[in-house]
């Protein structure tokens, strides 16, 4: 039987009132925030941000209707844990790209392609964006990434293979290129 | 401005007083359809909103509206009970009359009205969902009372 909060998010979501929907999911590294809007998913909090944090931040930049929603999330959920278990090499969720923009969301796109088990330099990154010398920018825009592990910025490392920098932290960043065989 | 929270906070922190009122208000079996009309409408508003100081008081003014429309839709079902009830007493559509008459009410008499008789707060709980003094909310209640004696009579 579904609680009265899983019924009032469910006819939210069916009258358009549900711009945000969130769940706080298990993942080896910790708990990892998901969210989505109706375009597709739109924030994954990894385990170092503190969640109330980043849901001001969507209740801000999105809209304040934010709900904890599950069920709406259930995809996502599914296709990580596949992940994690080494199952699963590509992600086939819609992405909604609407907290990122300009020259930042070019270099995320690109990233968004790496194959699983590659990696690219910041440069080659900076590069396949259309600006080959704009190598900061490019580590500011993995820096920034609105989805990682999704949009897998862990597989951008400088150049001569040095691991760079990890929102997550670095011995995230080194578990997760181990998982897909690259360390 | 005050930013606005994310509306999960607002059910993490009021759906149980919100509950628990409405449950006074219409009842056990109704209050869950009240309480989903309540945030539904609240959900609806909420972007909109330009004053997120007492969001309690918010919400606790959109369950009394919730109460009242229910018990206008149910106009024969003798519900609320004390003061207001006794002056409906010789009225043919007890309920629905008086309901009706405190809709027609300055919005601070109705919203004291109907969080004292719908929701059943006391005079502390009305001043904070209204955001005024105990005072000031026992003096809307008061006007209000007394503006449904004549009108109903």
């Amino acid at each position: 039987m579904k609680t009265s909060l899983e019924h009032l998010a469910e006819r939210a979501a069916a009258e358009g009132l549900l711009d945000v929907a969130y769940a706080t999911v298990d993942s080896p590294f910790g708990s990892l925030l998901l969210a989505t809007t109706p375009r597709g998913l739109v924030r994954v909090g990894l385990p170092t941000y503190d969640p109330d944090e980043t849901l001001e931040e969507l209740a801000a930049r999105i809209s304040p209707r934010v709900l904890e929603a599950p069920a709406r999330l259930d995809d996502a959920r599914r296709e990580l844990d596949l992940y994690f278990a080494g199952r699963l090499t590509e992600f086939d969720l819609a992405i909604d790209w609407q907290l990122t923009g300009g020259f930042r969301e070019k270099v995320q796109r690109v990233i968004g392609r790496i194959p699983y088990g590659q990696t690219r330099s910041y440069t080659e990154v900076a590069r396949s964006a259309g600006n080959e010398r704009a190598v900061r920018a490019a580590g500011t825009a993995c820096g920034s990434n609105p989805v990682p592990i999704v949009v897998p910025c862990h597989r951008v490392l400088r150049t001569g293979g040095a691991l760079g920098g990890y929102g997550g932290g670095l011995p995230m960043k080194r578990a997760l290129l181990k998982l897909e065989g690259i360390l | 401005m005050t930013a606005l929270p994310p509306f999960q906070n607002l059910l993490d922190e009021h759906a149980a007083d919100v509950m628990g009122v409405l449950r006074g208000a219409v009842g056990r079996a109704d209050a869950e359809d009240c309480f989903q009309e309540t945030f539904l409408a609240a959900l609806r508003a909420y972007p909109r909103l330009d004053d997120a100081s007492n969001l309690r008081g918010w919400l606790l003014t959109i369950a009394q509206r919730k109460a009242i429309d229910h018990h206008r839709a149910n106009g024969r079902r003798p519900q609320p009970v004390g003061e207001v009830v006794e002056v409906a007493a010789s009225d043919p559509e007890p309920d629905e009359g008086i309901w009706a008459a405190v809709g027609a009410l300055p919005p601070k008499q109705r919203a004291a009205v109907a969080l004292r008789y719908a929701c059943d707060l006391p005079h502390a709980e009305i001043a904070a969902a209204l955001g005024c003094s105990p005072e000031a909310a026992r003096r809307s209640l008061h006007e209000g009372i007394k503006r449904l004696r004549k009108e109903i009579g």
